[in-house]
């Protein structure tokens, strides 16, 4: 292994301009003449709108325009779409209400878009807005996610009159009967998948730019795939062609999902920009990204768990009700779906699974992709199952797990998923050394000495990652393929410029990306360069969420790379007057075998373009290629976490005393870069466990639309997390990888309900378990909770 | 006391990084928005406009302050420094940055700049801090991305190195 080649912890490339102030952020972004947007946003869950008028805002000092829904609709400028079709079990698909970026007719969610307004500078934009006069008739508001399909009333949309998206299923129901029919025991649990706000850093922002001159939009844009935020506002919402539609994603700070989908606020500004013959900017304050950023989660479910009398789980039934919000978002459906059912045979070998999903719409922000996406969801649900079950049937936790784990491979599932490679029990052995497993009883103990209370829980997860065979998405409903792109452009120096099509929003790909392409050419990593973010540059691509960048980004890379190597080949045997065939490529050098005749690459970029060596009829001068990689399965990491707790009960803090991660990733490009994906992911699965919760009250105000009141996870908040590694080479890519980038938030939160349930004795405590929930969980047994 | 209108601009004077700058603002300007806007100082960055995540934080006259709770007219006549002058000269990192870049103390590096400004600003006064006291600092600050445990591990570090206590070769960053 070299210093910077696969495997090597390097430091990032990228982080010299963050730390110096020098990154390039969308809100840094100028353009000269710019005007600034405000979205007049609705106070009301559920109302008609009767009337706008915006007379009075269009004299005010510095407006430029104001625009409704109306001016959208005039311009034949279409609705946010829903790019995944999904199918009620009966076969009809699902209900898709419309969804225009400024509202036309209803507004559905407080925080929906109602009017734009463009002005000088934002204060007069901001100031503005307030002279605009909305009537509104207010209807009773859908918030309740269990309760949404009898909710009465006027529904969401028109098109689901009982608020019902699609009931979707999935798995062999007749032998998950016969399954039940026969178990010997029957675990159940009633389970909330508490509503997150994914909360990046960075505010969601835009710039759209207008070109008079060649009639060419630019659209400058938080996102984390900005060819497919292009592909959508060419191709459905009908901004422009798409070679008259360039978008940026420049630095992008943090997305965890929540930038992939296509919003109304960058619609509006790109739209506007010709409109208004200006540039219009907007940023997104903090209370409008709580409002309006798609949220995660928001499952109920209910599921059961059948045993043998052996303690083999024999059958697993879920139903789960998932809030889809006012709108379907960019990839809504596919999370409570295909995202989820297919991950809830967890690491076990179970023969019948059977599933069903009642997806409905509320009066609530949309609800998309959050880290993890779905995976989150089943693997808290079959985490808790199994930790329950292992309590009734009293067994130890870690080895009715391993009792039920899948051990040989491939291993199909009875939903879809075909588990490639695994080695599960290893990441369980090393969880529980590295934890101190046998000194827990000893630990209680003197927790116990101290008044306190101790508790372990455990989260084994599998997540499928490396999104996605594009033939098997499609035929799941996916509205595009989901492989990726890469075009390595060698400069007649040697040096390299790669473009990619996944968006680096702190993963660090312009490091590890540079790293397989060193170690492959055997040139230094100063040498390479990547290229993303602007569909200018980079001519195609995927994006980046799904834990796919390496799996499916990189391998792309390794196409173009094999494609260079054959090219560079032929180049140095011209060169070297020797077949092409005899000619090896090793650390940089091209050689003829057996010989001590060797050109080095950077000369073989040189002799390519100059093109003196060699017929341009033969061999065309040049080295550039390109490729597409479309992977042949899902990657499946997978690993265990352990979270040990200790429990004030006189003020019911929840403090981590001890945090185990073993993850399986397969091979590691930067095993530093790992651990940091695998350290931001416990945090935020943590911050879903212990603080994170989204209250709407009835009427369908957030209530936690502040930082004051939505409390996000701190440095005072965790332990020293022990990170650990096992690896079995994933075999669907070239380079063995598996993804590693949502681990952390699947596997975490059922580790930490485990670990309190299990200090506190019993099954019934909600997330977030907060201080004060924890402390009335402590004071009271579920069975008087069940009498209340 | 006379009543400000939504029209009247001010010119405001400080010193960044010191360098004597002046700027013109509204009445209602933010500090955040005078240096990112009015003078082009984007290292600073906005992370929620309520004083809570710490992204803008800077220094003012010494002391941490959120530049997002701060009237840019307030800042007049005070020395305010920011990111951009953390560095030991041009291309070369300062101590806290380097670190930073060693522990992989940042991802996405939206928060970075207001947790590099409390971590100077406090290791100035107090050179030799326990983790502890720097796990609250840095409590100050919301991110993301990394889980907080590389940013304590590059403060510690950072910390020991400003002290004499132990010494890096200079960061030699790839471009």
């Amino acid at each position: 292994m070299s210093a910077t080649g696969i495997g090597a912890p390097v430091l990032r490339r990228e982080d010299k301009r963050y730390i110096t102030g020098k990154g390039q952020y969308v809100d840094d972004v100028n353009r000269y003449g710019q005007a600034h947007a405000f979205f007049l946003r609705s106070p009301h869950a559920h109302a008609r709108i009767l009337s706008i008028d915006t007379a009075e805002a269009e004299a005010e000092p510095g407006v430029v325009a104001v625009y409704t829904g109306q001016h959208l609709a005039d311009d034949k400028v279409g609705g946010l779409i829903c790019g995944w079709m999904i199918h009620s079990k009966d076969g009809s698909p699902m209900k898709a209400g419309p969804h225009p970026a400024l509202a036309q007719g209803k507004v559905r969610y407080v925080g929906d878009h109602v009017a734009v307004v463009i002005a000088d500078t934002y204060s007069e934009a901001k100031d503005a807005a307030e002279k605009i006069v909305v009537d509104y008739e207010v209807l009773d508001a859908v918030v309740d996610t269990a309760g949404a399909r009898t909710a009465g009333g006027e529904p969401v949309h028109e098109v689901a009159p009982d608020n019902t998206v699609f009931e979707f299923h999935l798995g062999n129901r007749e032998p998950t009967e016969a399954a039940f029919a026969r178990a010997a025991h029957v675990t159940k649990i009633d389970l909330v998948n508490n509503r997150l706000i994914p909360n990046a850093m960075e505010p969601r922002a835009a710039v759209g730019d207008w070109d008079a001159g060649t009639d060419t939009f630019t659209l400058y844009t938080t996102s984390q795939n900005p060819h497919v935020a292009r592909l959508v506002l060419s191709a459905f919402i009908g901004i422009a062609p798409e070679h008259k539609l360039r978008v940026i994603a420049p630095d992008v700070g943090g997305g965890f999902g929540s930038k992939i989908f296509i919003y109304a606020e960058e619609t509006v500004c790109v739209w506007a920009a010709k409109k208004v013959g200006r540039p219009v900017k907007w940023c997104a304050e903090r209370t409008e990204a709580f409002l309006s950023d798609a949220h995660g989660r928001d499952h109920v479910t209910h599921a059961e768990l059948a045993t043998d009398a052996g303690g083999r789980v024999i059958g697993l039934k879920v139903h789960t009700v998932a809030n889809l919000g006012a709108y379907l978002s960019t990839f809504s459906s596919s999370v409570p779906t295909y995202l989820y059912a297919p991950l809830l045979s967890g690491q076990y070998d179970i023969p019948a699974i059977y599933v069903e999903v009642d997806a409905v719409y509320s009066n609530t922000a949309p609800v998309d992709a959050y880290r993890g996406a779905g995976r989150p969801e089943a693997t808290f649900v079959i985490e808790r199952l199994m930790e329950v079950a292992a309590r009734e049937l009293g067994k130890d936790p870690a080895e009715f797990r391993r009792q039920n784990f899948v051990t040989s491979f491939p291993h199909q599932t009875p939903v879809i998923m075909c588990y490639d490679v695994g080695d599960y029990a290893a990441s369980l052995d090393k969880a529980l050394a590295t934890v101190d497993y046998v000194g827990f009883p000893a630990r209680r103990a003197e927790s116990e000495r101290r008044g306190m209370l101790r508790g372990l829980g455990f989260s084994a997860y599998i997540e499928a990652c490396g999104i996605a065979p594009s033939a098997a998405v499609g035929s799941l409903g996916a509205g595009v393929g989901l492989w990726e792109s890469a075009e390595v452009r060698v400069n007649p120096v040697g040096t390299v410029e790669v473009l990619t099509g996944s968006h680096s929003h702190g993963q660090g790909h312009e490091t590890t990306f540079a790293q397989l392409v060193s170690d492959r050419l055997g040139i230094p990593i100063d040498n390479v360069s990547i290229v993303h973010g602007d569909t200018d540059k980079v001519q195609m691509g995927m994006g980046t969420y799904g834990s796919r960048s390496g799996a499916v980004g990189m391998s792309a890379i390794v196409k173009a790379l094999d494609k260079i190597e054959t090219k560079a080949r032929k180049v140095a045997g011209h060169v070297l007057e020797a077949a092409e065939g005899d000619i090896e490529f090793k650390d940089g050098k091209f050689t003829v075998k057996g010989t001590d005749k060797s050109i080095d690459f950077a000369s073989v970029a040189l002799q390519a373009y100059v093109a003196h060596k060699f017929n341009g009829q033969e061999l065309e001068p040049g080295l550039k290629e390109g490729a597409f990689y479309d992977p042949t399965n899902f990657t499946f990491p997978s690993g265990v976490h352990i979270c040990e707790v200790e429990i004030d009960p006189d003020t019911g803090v929840t403090r981590i005393e001890r945090w185990v991660a073993v993850d399986d990733f397969g091979v590691l490009i930067n095993p530093m870069i790992v651990e940091g994906q695998v350290h931001g992911g416990i945090a935020q699965g943590v911050g879903q466990a212990l603080f994170e919760g989204t209250v709407y009250d009835s009427s369908g105000q957030l209530l936690t639309a502040s930082y004051m009141d939505y409390q996000m996870p701190r440095a005072y908040d965790f332990p020293r997390f022990s990170v650990e590694t096992t690896e079995t080479r994933c075999p669907s890519n070239p380079l063995g990888i598996k993804g590693c980038g949502e681990a952390g938030a699947i596997a975490a939160p059922p580790a930490v309900i485990n670990a309190i349930t299990d200090a506190l004795g019993h099954e019934d405590i909600a997330m977030p378990a907060t201080p004060r929930a924890v402390w009335r969980a402590i004071r009271r047994t579920p069975q008087k909770m069940a009498a209340e | 006391m006379p009543k400000l209108s939504a029209a009247s601009r001010h010119s405001v004077s400080f010193t960044v990084n010191g360098v004597a700058r002046s700027v013109e603002v509204e009445s209602r300007t933010l500090l955040t928005d005078a240096l990112r806007h009015g003078l082009g100082m984007t290292g600073t960055h906005v992370g929620c406009e309520h004083g809570v995540c710490g992204s803008c934080t800077v220094a003012i006259d010494g002391t941490m302050a959120r530049a997002c709770l701060t009237l840019a007219v307030a800042a007049e006549g005070c020395d305010i420094r920011t990111v951009e002058g953390l560095g030991l000269g041009p291309g070369r990192l300062g101590v806290l940055q380097a670190a930073f870049k060693r522990h992989h103390a940042l991802q996405c590096g939206f928060c970075t700049a207001g947790i590099l400004m409390s971590l100077d600003t406090y290791l100035r006064r107090h050179p030799d801090p326990s983790r502890e006291e720097l796990t609250l600092v840095i409590g100050g600050h919301l991110c993301r991305c990394t889980g907080y445990a590389p940013i304590v591990a590059a403060a510690l570090d950072a910390a020991a190195e400003l002290r004499g206590a132990q010494k890096h070769p200079e960061e030699t960053a790839h471009a």
